[in-house]
């Protein structure tokens, strides 16, 4: 393309061209999540069928489905469990990674990147690895199908992605304030009301809405670790296929829910989503 | 930094007075902001040893044992047997290649989509914000959901959305036999392959933008004044500024992308040659109970990783050099 030496108007053309190139991948990469939304909403005969029934009537058989109607099973305590699981492993994490944070930048210790890499190097251990033994502790100590377990579990996987992230953000601190501040007489908890706070809250924000969003879409841990009483979401939602009779309309009601407080979350805060799944690294 | 600081003053402090008492209390006055400097610390540390680095350990131990949950008597120590049997095992072997390949396509390929799709958004147009929105959803959408929208309402072969969307089109021709492939057993590692490319395109997508967008304006002004093409500017300037966000993008989709369970897990169960290394693993344990046998089998995982993070991570350390000379 040589957009630079082209006439105007045929530069504006390639533009427009191009912004429909943007707006028809949009609408491919959208389209199975619309799908997924459209067949919920369809009766199971409708959703069903080949060609697609795309004009079909619309039916709220799914979600009814999905909150127990006909089965009895009710999808609150899964849904509760994972709220659980996300939010006090996320608060932990914030509890856990913000001091450390602190101590790696701020006032950092002696040999600080070495810390910083010890906490990456354990997210690039595969999880499953540990596995056995946690089944195995859990077992002996009765944890066995509890969410304190998960809880646990959730905090450490996502605690080394917080400690970078918080980091990143809190080296934003403008030492010479800090120095400033000392000089003043100012003490440790106006500097950090002050001075840090305003600088750590975007990034607290940022990353609560990772931590909440990979503990929330967990399967793995949740499926080998929990039953009938801590099963999560996610657990709760492979458990809507069945072998026999139609079920795509209950499974994409199902999954559609499950994923609206992840879609929410994302569509409300794009920006830190990137911040948080780059470690930081990108602002 | 103010560690080197006290360190400068203390001898000078020392030699005035009484010197041993004075240098020990120095000392010990070094040593206490030390660690008050590593308190705030120490909490994330332990918890992270104790959680994640104390379950390896016992992994190890386990992969030197012969423990079959479903033969409790027979356990003992066996030495290398659980490793032979692990590196004598096809199942095993072919598992490792999937892994490779399962993460080497998703990653590329998302990374060029990515690419691609990042130029089309750094551009001003019509609609731009809700483009963005619309092209960030898969990546909303949880792994599980995503990968049984994709098994059930996709590629189901009799009502899936692929063949339905086939029949269709053959049907406005007016042809009524349509091609209708069984997406999930012809292909069964590019039917995962495409799912997870779907989810991970957009996070690939959203860092390049990041990083196009931090690219310096006047630079580009300046070339395109000068007459450089297109082409020229995206060549020269655009791709050595990306060049570390594309590594950083690649570094993170394969370190997320080669734990992947929940595509192999929901879309093919393992089967038809899709068993990656973490679905190998949960096999092996939750379904044949050999605890000795799964335990080896995350050790070589572990020592894989390792050394693939060792490499990562010193393309990683590009990123804290610049703050360390700060």
């Amino acid at each position: 393309m040589t957009s630079a030496l082209l006439p105007p108007r045929r530069r504006r053309r390639t533009g427009s061209l191009l912004g429909l190139l943007a707006w028809l991948c949009g609408i491919a990469f959208f389209l199975p999540v619309a799908w997924m939304v459209l067949t919920s909403f369809h009766s199971e005969t409708d959703a069903a069928t080949n060609p697609p029934s795309i004009g079909a009537g619309l039916s709220l058989h799914g979600y009814r489905e999905f909150f127990g109607e006909g089965t009895g099973v009710s999808p609150w305590p899964p849904l509760i469990n994972s709220l659980t699981a996300s939010v006090v492993s996320t608060l932990l994490v914030l509890l856990l990674a913000v001091p450390a944070a602190y101590a790696l930048s701020i006032k950092p210790v002696r040999k600080w990147t070495d810390v910083m890499f010890f906490f990456l190097s354990t997210k690039m251990l595969p999880l499953v690895a540990g596995l056995l033994p946690i089944y195995l502790v859990a077992q002996n100590t009765g944890m066995l199908d509890s969410i304190w377990l998960l809880v646990i579990l959730y905090t450490s996987m996502n605690l080394p992605i917080a400690v970078w992230m918080m980091r990143s953000f809190l080296s934003e601190v403008p030492t010479e304030i800090l120095e400033a501040a000392s000089i003043d007489g100012a003490g440790l908890h106006t500097t950090l009301l002050r001075i840090v706070a305003p600088v750590a809250m975007p990034g607290i924000a940022a990353t609560a809405l990772i931590s909440f969003i990979f503990s929330w879409n967990e399967l793995l841990f949740a499926r080998v670790l929990t039953g009938i009483v801590a099963g999560t979401a996610p657990v709760f939602l492979t458990g809507f296929v069945t072998s026999q009779g139609l079920f795509l309309a209950k499974v994409c009601a199902a999954a559609t829910v499950i994923s609206l407080p992840v879609l929410i979350a994302g569509f409300a805060a794009q920006d830190k989503l990137v911040q948080g799944l780059s470690l930081g690294a990108v602002k | 930094m103010p560690t080197q600081t006290t360190e400068a003053t203390r001898p000078v402090k020392a030699a005035v007075t009484t010197p041993g008492r004075q240098a020990a209390r120095a000392r010990r006055a070094q040593r206490a902001k030390d660690w008050a400097r590593r308190a705030p610390l120490l909490p994330a540390l332990v918890f992270l040893i104790i959680v994640t680095q104390l379950p390896f350990v016992a992994t190890v131990v386990i992969s030197f044992t012969r423990w079959n949950a479903l033969a409790p008597d027979s356990r003992g120590f066996a030495a290398l047997d659980n490793y032979l049997a692990v590196f004598t095992d096809p199942a095993m072997r072919s598992s490792v290649v999937t892994t490779v390949l399962l993460t080497v396509t998703v990653v590329l390929v998302s990374l060029l989509l990515g690419l691609g799709l990042a130029l089309l958004l750094d551009r001003s147009f019509r609609g731009r914000g809700i483009v963005r929105t619309l092209l960030i959803t898969p990546f909303l959408v949880v792994p599980v959901a995503s990968a049984l929208l994709w098994k059930h309402a996709l590629y189901n072969a009799s009502y899936g959305l692929l063949n339905g969307a086939l029949t269709w089109i053959w049907g406005l021709f007016g042809s009524d036999n349509p091609p209708q492939p069984d997406w999930m057993t012809d292909s069964p590692l590019a039917a995962v392959e495409m799912s997870l490319i779907w989810q991970w395109t957009p996070f690939m997508m959203l860092i390049l933008l990041a990083g196009l967008q931090s690219r310096p304006a006047d630079a580009i002004e300046a070339a395109r004044m000068d007459g450089a093409t297109a082409f020229d500017i995206f060549r020269y300037l655009t791709l050595p500024h990306l060049r570390r966000y594309l590594e950083l993008a690649a570094l993170l989709g394969t370190v997320y992308v080669v734990q992947n369970f929940d595509a192999v897990f929901t879309i093919t169960s393992g089967g038809l040659g899709t068993a990656n290394l973490p679905f190998t693993i949960y096999q092996t344990f939750y379904q044949a109970h050999d605890y000795g046998q799964a335990s080896a089998q995350g050790v070589i995982v572990v020592l894989c990783s390792l050394l693939v993070a060792t490499f990562a991570l010193r393309s990683v350390s590009s990123l804290l050099r610049e703050e360390v000379t700060r």
